[in-house]
């Protein structure tokens, strides 16, 4: 009795210790944004204080105070109110994103249908083929893209960044993962009850396929809120940049500003994974599993 | 009478018993409506995929072969060169500084995700609700690029935190002095990259490790217990085995995720950065500013073509493993 007891608590011992490990790890997940959230409350003087020794040549440390003396919102203020090319990358951030994520669906989601479904011939190297350009980086094809957009007249705009995202092959991989878990008497029931195919994939396909469309969702903006690349190379005019690449632009005089437009542009992301979460997580197994 | 309807596919069971031939059960019938089941079904598909493969086809295979032909061009004049250019890029020292960075990137980077995603992922498995930690470890793919760049240069330059916290511990063991790496200007920026990689891709990893271990049916480790194995030879004879088809996934999706790495590169140390960390993302980045398109398409020839071998290889390996 009393060494079953005993085993008990050691076991119970033994787990706490290991969530106590397992949460070691995360600091490094958290500090990032606390350092964040307090910088962007700090004033220009007091971030001046700390960060000069980081880009002068000085032999001190960079120095930080968990809870800033002096918080204050200037900097919020300063760039909400007083910066108007914020509002327009940020704009830009969000048509770019949206743009690319529904052209995806319009897309994506038939192909992935196509391939969970129906048996082709060539369907098989065809999926090959899809999931070779998924893992291709996008310095490879950059070059290819470059000369369809410049024929096109399309560089320059939007369009430039959202048509070669929304031909992109990993939505349709994933939604693919999601319409294969769909059992195959459904469609045959379906059909024995008259249902064309066009109506099978509205009624049938879409709903219940909807897990693998909402991961590759979740899992599209995450992506396209950072990208880089695409408007790097294709958009010269500055005006239509993403808010991405405006952080960059920032000089760590301004750091203040710096900090605050890392929160804000972490907010919709962190809005989008937390509300999406379990799809991410169901997109991240689709993208695992073949079948 | 055959009608002139349009023709669909019904079921046998369905048809009339009576009907003249064409709509019989006969075996040429049978054939017959195999066939056309499998015409319709191939007409489905190529509907349904249509707009996609029309829109890879314009913007990804097609121009594809206008790159292939610029690979024999030279940049300027557009004359034949046959195949001058990839003797160039193959004695350009930036191209193979550029290879050897990659390849030595991936080769660190894939084996230590891989492991660090198991071992933090099977304690995970074991605990009842995982759920909040897993969330924890998922967030980092959350983060923006440019926010997360902002804080590693703080952590990572000569006075950043890094050195601040290791100086404080050298003064406090009394075992060393200051530290004052420059973490960025030196090889050590490869490292820097590798803890960043890490830092990004773990929750990814150990979210897909949890799908594998989960995937395993307890009734196999009930059996293996109820025949005596303990916890080592659980794991290393069930568990293990069963994963392989996690790993292989795991593998290719690090594989696909190492190449995104450049954008951390890019805004940590610039176009130029320090010679260690200088990928080939960085080098056709400064052919294509610099126009030097007919080593880039050389190189993206090369390149992409290197690449869809070793996929289709790991394609194969992977569909053999089912």
């Amino acid at each position: 009795m009393n060494s079953k007891n005993r085993k008990e608590g050691w076991r119970q011992i033994k787990a706490a210790f290991a969530v106590l490990l397992l949460l070691i790890p995360t600091i490094f997940v958290i500090l990032p944004i606390i350092l964040l959230a307090t910088g962007s409350v700090m004033g220009t003087g007091e971030l001046r204080e700390y960060l000069t020794p980081v880009f002068g040549e000085s032999a001190e440390f960079i120095r930080w105070k968990l809870v800033p003396d002096y918080p204050t919102f200037e900097n919020y203020g300063k760039l909400l109110f007083l910066t108007p090319q914020f509002f327009v990358l940020f704009w830009n951030s969000i048509r770019l994103t949206a743009g690319i994520l529904a052209g995806q669906l319009l897309v994506g989601v038939p192909a992935a249908w196509a391939f969970a479904v129906y048996k082709a011939r060539g369907s098989k190297a065809l999926f090959a083929l899809y999931v070779v350009l998924m893992l291709l980086p996008f310095q490879v094809t950059m070059l290819s893209s470059y000369l369809v957009l410049n024929r096109l007249e399309l560089l320059n705009t939007h369009g430039a960044v959202i048509l070669p995202a929304v031909f992109s092959t990993f939505p349709v991989f994933l939604s693919y993962g999601g319409f294969r878990a769909i059992p195959a008497q459904l469609f045959e029931a379906a059909r024995i009850d008259g249902a064309g195919e066009f109506t099978i994939f509205r009624r049938i396909g879409l709903p219940l396929g909807k897990s693998g469309l909402l991961s590759a969702m979740v899992l599209g903006f995450l992506e396209y809120w950072n990208m880089m690349e695409q408007p790097m190379a294709f958009l010269d005019d500055k005006a239509l940049w993403p808010l991405s690449l405006y952080l960059p632009e920032i000089t760590w005089v301004q750091a203040g500003s710096a900090f605050c437009t890392s929160i804000i542009t972490l907010i919709p992301a962190v809005f989008v994974f937390v509300l999406g979460q379990d799809y991410l997580e169901q997109g991240i197994i689709y993208s695992g599993l073949k079948e | 009478m055959r009608s002139k309807r349009k023709w669909r596919f019904t079921w046998r069971s369905e048809l009339p018993s009576k009907a003249p031939s064409g709509y019989g059960r006969g075996k040429k019938d049978r054939k017959m409506f195999f066939y056309r089941k499998m015409f319709f079904y191939r007409k489905m598909f190529f509907l349904f995929l249509l707009p996609s493969f029309g829109g890879v086809l314009v913007f990804v295979l097609l121009p594809f072969l206008d790159v292939l032909k610029r690979s024999f061009s030279t940049a300027v004049t557009g004359q034949f060169c046959g195949l001058q250019n990839y003797q160039t890029i193959f004695t350009n020292t930036a191209f193979l500084l550029a290879v050897k960075n990659t390849v030595r990137f991936t080769f660190v980077c894939i084996p230590l995700l891989v492991v660090i995603g198991l071992v933090i992922a099977l304690p995970i498995s074991r605990l009842k609700d995982g759920a909040v930690i897993k969330s924890l470890y998922l967030f980092p793919l959350a983060m923006p690029t440019a926010t997360v760049v902002v804080v590693w240069k703080m952590f990572f330059y000569r006075q950043g935190f890094l050195n601040l916290i290791l100086t404080r511990a050298g003064e406090w063991t009394g075992l060393w002095g200051e530290v004052r790496t420059d973490y960025l200007g030196t090889g050590a920026a490869f490292w820097v990259l590798v803890f960043s990689y890490i830092w990004k891709n773990t929750g990814y990893t150990v979210v897909l490790w949890l799908a594998g271990i989960w995937g395993i049916s307890g009734e196999l480790l009930e059996a293996a217990r109820v025949d005596g194995a303990n916890g080592r030879q659980c794991f290393f004879r069930i568990v293990l085995p069963n994963l392989k088809g996690s790993l292989y996934t795991i593998v290719i999706l690090s594989f696909l995720n190492s190449f995104k790495i450049y954008r951390e590169a890019y805004l940590v140390a610039g176009s130029y950065p320090q010679q260690d960390i200088y990928l080939l993302q960085h080098l056709f980045n400064n052919w294509f500013v610099n126009l030097d398109l007919d080593k880039m398409a050389a190189a993206a020839v090369c390149v992409g073509g290197f690449l869809f071998a070793v996929i289709m290889l790991l394609q194969r390996m992977w569909d053999r493993q089912d």
